[in-house]
């Protein structure tokens, strides 16, 4: 049984998140180790407008997306690998189904796949009694836990080793150990096992090449190139944007994924599928499925605010640098994309009402912005998406999110647009704010929505003279020592 | 000749923090800064902004062109508002006519923050100042990010007299403020704050010091609450001062 019960809440993730010892010093070694070897990385790059250029084709590809995977499906087919366009989730996991059906498939073997998830084709097939079993590490562990990922490239990073090696003696059968490479071993001695034996492997896709009709996966451990040969069905899902025209795009896309990512020039395995083994050729599936999931994404791309997001390659680099992921963990966004792009891509995928914390839980610092690979400009399209809860939007079946906040806006204005409006609330503020300063002269204690500042926090009160007062009376001051010269001062 | 300067004083200056406009026009006018203070400015429009509220954003943020619109330079001692002006201002006005675009696009061009002025526009690299004490800088993150200005404070504080510039770890990690954020998420804001508190400890710093007030009332808030010995002051409080004890 899983001990994993999804946060009811946002806030209430963020408060499980903050009180969780092992996640809070591993989201520190992550970010210190990974977050700031990003930087490093690009200001290593030998040609430093390559992320320019790449967003470019990046853009130009989604501008022209129909055409090249119109491409890339001719190319796949051209190798007789069988291509499949699904337009929902539950169409996408009903192929897989089908397709293990067709060849009595007991055993599935996953490479690690975010859309895998997204389309929950686990779920689907195990139903059907047909055992699915996942063979990138992070991905194996938190499956034994019964647990979604807690980071789009390591699914385990809220975990310490102590918890893995109580898991793999509880649910692998050897002895306690709490030492890597021993719990490695185990782990890949009960894969192996399983690899040998899958009759079908299901992966994600990198970046497929519509160019040369191949998928790509990037793995360090092998699993990848095991998973994709030795069943006798390989079936790759592929979101729709996850597509290179070129193979020089594909090159450039690739350099930027494992230096994002895992600081890595180059990753330790690349693999190329593009269809079934050739005859007489031993190694390689007999089938190849590819499978092209919508899903919500058409949308997207129809959007000229939002499109942009599709650029992204899932590299996790904006999650190792945001300072709120960083604090709170993966599982608090309560979906599989977490951190800075899922709080941009869950809304969009699965609606904005639904997950207003995600487009307003953020403090707009910019670094996921600095860090991405294709300068996807995650703060602008977080704003689009609280516009779309300020207002409404029936193209997004958004409605108005909150109306006390609309309508203390809504005085906001009424305030900020006359001077003298303005100046009376702060004179009525300052009468009020009286009994609430404290002997060190600050406000500890406030009600209503202040009250969750000063939860934590005190607050300077208003000072008793603005800034303007005093720059009247100087310039009173001023006047009576000159006379009346002309001063400087304008605007009533 | 001499410089002319509109001052644009964040309305958390304004209202909370008068001391540190009082700081900035001290140090401008030593320069030979000629001032000017549009006086019935109020907000910029970045708390409805980052809200969502684009409408009521532009509605402060038209109020805010029509009072500078004839400026020769814009001063403020905030980056996140120079951000809002120089950046959104123009998104905000894109679909208008072509002389609201214009004047907006002047507005925008005119927009400093108050170090980058000094350095940049002025090519003051030194003021008189004395400050006797070991000071640590914050990045804000719309200065650093949106404005790109991160050397110019360090420049101008490691010119005064007395004050021992110490960078602190993680220097460019967001504070937690974020506006309503802060309000809105407070476990999380805490929780980030919390380590730049820790992290400005942990340099040796007696005061720590920003381009921002809106993150330093964060800091200073969470400071007060933990009754940490850390001192926070403005930037333009530095350079003003010319005490022999900060």
């Amino acid at each position: 049984m899983s001990n994993f019960s999804a946060p009811s809440s946002y806030t209430e993730g963020a408060r499980r998140g903050l009180a969780d010892d092992t996640l809070q010093k591993n989201l520190q070694h992550l970010q210190n180790c990974y977050g700031r070897g990003a930087f490093e990385q690009w200001a290593g790059l030998a040609d430093p407008d390559l992320r320019d250029k790449v967003k470019r084709r990046r853009m130009e590809t989604l501008d022209n997306l129909d055409v090249v995977l119109s491409v890339l499906i001719d190319n796949v087919r051209e190798k007789n690998g069988l291509v499949y366009c699904a337009r929902t989730a539950e169409e996408a996991a009903s192929y897989c189904l089908e397709v293990a059906r067709k060849h009595s498939v007991k055993l599935v073997v996953k490479g690690k796949s975010m859309v895998s998830a997204e389309i929950g084709v686990d779920t689907l097939l195990q139903n059907e009694g047909i055992e699915v079993v996942e063979t990138d590490l992070g991905e194996y562990i938190v499956q034994l836990r019964q647990e979604p990922p807690s980071h789009i490239l390591g699914p385990s990073v809220h975990l310490n080793r102590r918890q893995v090696g109580r898991l793999f003696a509880d649910k692998l059968g050897i002895e306690y150990s709490d030492d890597p490479p021993t719990l490695t071993k185990a782990a890949r001695k009960a894969l192996r096992h399983k690899l040998l034996h899958a009759d079908m492997g299901i992966t994600g896709c990198n970046i497929a090449c519509a160019e040369t009709g191949e998928i790509s996966l990037v793995s360090n451990e092998g699993n990848i190139r095991m998973a994709t040969t030795m069943p006798r069905v390989h079936v790759a899902l592929m979101g729709l944007e996850r597509v290179a025209a070129t193979m020089e795009d594909h090159r450039d896309l690739l350099n930027l994924l494992t230096r994002a990512g895992a600081l890595q020039k180059i990753s330790t395995y690349i693999s190329f599928n593009g269809g079934p083994s050739p005859v007489g050729d031993p190694d390689g599936p007999e089938e190849f499925h590819l499978v092209l999931i919508d899903n919500g994404r058409s949308k997207i791309l129809a959007d000229p605010e939002f499109r942009e997001v599709l650029a992204c390659i899932r590299c996790g680099a904006c999650l190792n640098v945001c300072p709120v992921y960083g604090r709170i963990g993966g599982h608090a966004y309560k979906s599989i994309y977490s951190g800075p792009i899922g709080s941009v891509l869950t809304p969009l995928l699965y609606g904005i009402n639904l997950h207003a914390d995600l487009c307003k839980g953020e403090s707009l610092c910019g670094a996921c912005l600095d860090v991405c690979p294709v300068n996807n400009d995650l703060p602008r399209m977080l704003l689009a998406l609280r516009n779309k809860l300020a207002y409404g939007d029936p193209g997004w079946q958004t409605t108005p999110h909150k109306p006390s906040e609309a309508l203390a806006f809504k005085f906001w204005r009424m305030l900020v647009t006359k001077g003298a409006r303005y100046r009376f609330a702060l004179a009525t503020c300052s009468l009020i704010q009286r009994p609430f300063i404290a002997e060190n002269g600050m406000i500890a204690k406030l009600f209503g929505p202040a009250a969750a500042w000063t939860k934590d926090r005190d607050l300077p009160p208003l000072a008793k003279q603005s800034f303007r007062s005093r720059w009247q009376r100087r310039k009173k001051e001023q006047h009576s020592i000159n006379g009346d010269e002309d001063d400087n001062g304008r605007g009533q | 000749m001499t410089p002319k300067v509109s001052l644009f004083i964040q309305c958390l200056v304004d209202s909370l923090y008068p001391d540190v406009g009082d700081a900035m026009v001290s140090v401008l006018e030593q320069l030979g800064v000629s001032l000017d203070y549009p006086e019935a400015q109020t907000c910029c429009g970045q708390p409805a902004f980052n809200s969502g509220y684009s409408n009521e954003a532009k509605a402060a943020a038209r109020h805010f062109i029509e009072l500078f619109a004839d400026s020769e330079a814009i001063v403020c001692p905030s980056g996140s508002c120079v951000h809002m002006v120089r950046h959104y201002y123009p998104v905000l006005f894109g679909n208008e006519d072509e002389a609201t675009r214009k004047l907006t696009d002047r507005v925008a061009s005119r927009c400093y923050e108050f170090t980058e002025y000094l350095v940049d526009v002025l090519g003051v690299d030194k003021v008189k100042a004395r400050f006797p004490a070991r000071v640590t800088y914050h990045d804000s993150c719309h200065l650093l990010r949106g404005l790109k200005i991160a050397e110019q404070p360090r420049r101008l504080l490691s010119a005064v007299d007395g004050l021992e510039f110490i960078e602190m770890n993680d220097s460019d990690i967001c504070c937690g403020f974020g506006g309503t954020f802060s309000v809105n998420y407070p476990d999380i804001s805490t929780a980030m704050v919390d380590q730049k508190i820790d992290n400005i400890i942990a340099s040796g710093a007696e005061f720590v010091t920003g381009c921002d007030v809106s993150c330093l009332m964060n800091i200073q808030g969470r400071v007060s609450r933990r009754q940490e010995q850390i001192k926070v002051k403005h930037i333009a409080e530095i350079l003003a001062s010319s005490e022999a004890e900060p």
